[in-house]
């Protein structure tokens, strides 16, 4: 009697089991964490696209949700958390402040894999994504030299950490090569996203004679108040080209579809890792859209350009790097080494501003 | 034919116990209406709603944890509210309680500092809120200034002081320049109540808070007075009641109530000070302290019942993708419907045959 109860534990333990892999077999649940609503035609907006992007490659292979507007304060731990209770094994947290929260639930569900957007926090099961955007600036720096008549970029930055920096480094250093004498002034506006404080930092930078608009937040206002003006500006994570069909050089398009898709086949297979991933150009994580409103000779010498990083002919942080007095910034290869631009938190020369808080 | 709302000769109690249970049903309705063209089914969405999350301890624990911080700022409030002074603020003092609580967290990083660190930051904390509730206490009873203006323009204020101090002086050294303070050490977080979830200490004081509060308005002078001065300015003065002192102390104890759940909250889920420690707890409180109708043990039902669509509007994403933006519109509805609904307390719908009656002694209405 014990023997036959035993058996059918046994059977039944093995039905539950059978049951549940197959179903897993077919369908991988992915989960994704949004910052913003996914209508905000920026940095949400441009993940959104990503996981649209997956689901259309990999079909009925997966089954996705995201949450929206998930606030990097309190509340974000209990959404990555009912995401890894209701089934989700890979889940995607989009925002650098979900770094902690996402920490501590991938402690707690060590067999659910985590990825983290532009953090450098890891764990066994928790990996990180992001993007190599200083190649896009070094890019639009090169445009921004030849096309500025007053010498003098506008650059809108959000928060003085590593990205934006380099991103402000890159865009100097590629604007030198095209106009040795460019300046380049930067408006600090404390936010990612806040159409109204773009607007004005961008009417201060055109007051001051910047004909050139770039910026490293997320709304396509800067881009309306230099199409008002009269003047240059880039997009920013999606083509902004609508927003200023006469105004937009190009714009650095955040493209994480490949990634995502990358990512869950991975999982699907059974091989996923966690790791740091930082794709560039080459990878198409990041991707210029299309050079307008610009000469001929501009339009080929940016695709140059594009090219020659994409061939790894051409690194924008080629040694030596000078720092903002002129000294040479210490150097081991013969470009800075990657966790020298993840953590950057220095200007180059000819940058005119001081990094806040410093 | 024309619909009039008419003034009743007394308050109806049984209005008065029903309006909030109208108010709910109507709102249920309207919402399957939405659900059903959205193209979801209205039961299976309602299940979701208000069933699911009370059928599991991790989403119970997740209710009270949103709770927490809505009752405790909402009761604060409904002090001011009954004795008719208008704190709009509760979002700033929220925040500077929260500030001058992690003074000491930060100042304490990484030192062997002792298990008094928590206490005098929950001190602090609500001494913080308090005092930066008691200017536009002060700006009222000194220069008549308007409180709803000023408590609510230093809500800004306060935000700002906040985001300064943690992109500045107390900004996290190996942070990578990120606006956040270095993570607080155990002596400086609030502990969790069980060994999983994210339940703390905080919540049995929310509870402490609304048994205080109950007594203290049912069986106190001062809540008497608080009550007399609300109603009834007049026979307030007459009794001798100072309704500037009032002021003061309704500012005080609100500011100091929002301040100690600011500190709670920061030091309690969230664990750092940074930018967006609150998603709009001090104005959601004002919501929560009115669903209560401005009474101790109705704010509590009103602040679990808030923070249950929240949670709510969670699993609908997850498992029916239901928009966000469903679970704001239903928060509103819900809001809209109270409101409408408690004017049937003092005011009865009645059809009236020609104008000339209706103008007799009543309000027109669109109702």
């Amino acid at each position: 009697m014990k023997k036959l109860m035993m058996t059918a534990a046994a059977a039944a333990l093995a039905i539950v089991a059978t049951g549940f892999s197959a179903s897993a077999a077919e369908k991988l649940k992915v989960g994704f964490i949004y910052l913003g609503p996914v209508g905000d035609l920026g940095w949400t907006y441009m993940h959104e696209l990503g996981r649209q992007a997956m689901v259309k490659e990999l079909g009925d292979k997966v089954e996705t949700t995201y949450l929206e507007n998930v606030s990097e304060g309190p509340d974000s731990e209990r959404s990555i958390e009912q995401l890894a209770r209701t089934g989700h094994q890979l889940i995607f947290t989009t925002s650098f402040g979900y770094m902690d929260p996402t920490l501590k639930v991938a402690k707690k569900y060590p067999k659910i894999k985590f990825e983290h957007a532009t953090g450098f926090k890891n764990a066994p099961n928790m990996g990180t994504y992001s993007g190599r955007f200083y190649e896009g600036r070094y890019i639009q720096g090169v445009i921004a030299g030849k096309m500025s008549k007053t010498g003098t970029l506008g650059y809108i930055a959000s928060f003085p950490i590593p990205e934006v920096i380099s991103g402000i480094n890159a865009t100097i250093l590629g604007a030198q090569t095209t106009n040795p004498n460019i300046k380049l002034k930067v408006i600090w506006v404390n936010t990612w996203f806040d159409p109204g404080k773009e607007a004005d930092a961008a009417k201060a930078l055109a007051d001051q004679g910047a004909d050139v608009i770039m910026q490293h937040t997320d709304s396509p206002a800067a881009m309306q108040v230099a199409a008002q003006r009269g003047i240059y500006a880039f997009g920013q994570d999606s083509d902004m080209i609508k927003f200023g069909p006469k105004t937009q050089l190009t714009s650095i398009v955040n493209n994480w579809g490949p990634y995502y898709t990358r990512a869950a086949k991975a999982a699907l297979a059974g091989t996923w890792k966690a790791e740091d991933t930082w794709d560039g150009l080459k990878e198409k994580m990041v991707v210029m859209a299309p050079y307008t409103n610009m000469p001929d000779d501009v339009k080929a010498l940016a695709q140059k350009t594009e090219a020659a990083i994409i061939g790894g002919t051409l690194h924008p942080f080629k040694c030596p790097v000078l720092g903002q007095d002129g000294k040479a910034v210490e150097c081991k290869g013969a470009n800075l080494e990657p966790g020298q631009i993840l953590g950057m938190n220095f200007y180059v020369k000819g940058v005119d501003d001081k990094i806040p808080g410093k | 034919m024309q619909l009039v709302l008419e003034k009743r000769a007394e308050r109806s109690t049984k209005i008065a116990i029903l309006s909030p249970l109208l108010a709910i049903a109507l709102t249920l309705v309207t919402m399957s209406i939405l659900f059903a063209i959205l193209g979801k089914n209205p039961v299976a969405a309602l299940i979701v709603y208000f069933v699911e999350p009370l059928t599991d301890s991790f989403t119970l624990m997740e209710i009270a944890v949103k709770a927490t911080p809505l009752v405790m700022i909402a009761i604060g409030l409904s002090l001011c509210y009954l004795a008719n002074v208008w704190n709009i603020g509760a979002e700033g003092q929220f925040i500077m309680g929260a500030v001058c609580g992690s003074f000491l967290a930060v100042v304490t990083n990484g030192t062997d500092a002792g298990p008094w660190v928590l206490p005098a930051m929950l001190l602090m904390g609500a001494a913080g809120g308090a005092l930066w509730a008691l200017i536009p206490a002060l700006c009222k009873v000194k220069f008549g200034a308007n409180e709803i203006l000023t408590s609510l323009m230093l809500v800004y204020v306060a935000d700002l002081i906040m985001d300064y101090l943690v992109r500045g002086p107390w900004r996290d050294p190996k942070g990578m320049n990120f606006p956040t303070t270095a993570s607080f050490d155990p002596v400086a977080t609030v502990p969790t109540l069980f060994e999983t979830g994210r339940i703390h200490w905080g919540a049995l004081v929310a509870l402490i808070v609304v048994a205080l509060a109950t007594v203290m308005l049912g069986r106190t002078i001062k809540g008497f007075e608080i009550r007399v001065v609300g109603a009834a300015p007049r026979a307030a003065r007459f009794a001798g009641f100072n309704s500037k002192r009032l002021v003061l102390f309704t500012f005080a104890v609100s500011g100091a109530l929002a301040g100690l759940a600011g500190i709670i909250e920061v030091a309690g889920p969230v664990g750092v000070l940074q930018p967006g420690i609150s998603p709009g707890y001090g104005f959601t409180a004002i919501i929560v302290a009115f669903l209560g109708r401005l009474n101790p043990v109705g704010i509590l039902i009103a602040g679990l019942f808030l923070a249950l669509t929240f949670i709510g509007g969670e699993g609908a994403q997850i498992s029916m993708k239901i928009p966000l933006d469903l679970t704001k519109v239903f928060q509103g509805i819900l809001l809209f419907y109270v409101l409408a609904c408690d004017s049937l307390i003092l005011y009865r719908i009645r059809l009236i045959a020609s104008q000339k009656k209706a103008a007799q002694g009543s309000i027109h209405g669109t109702a």
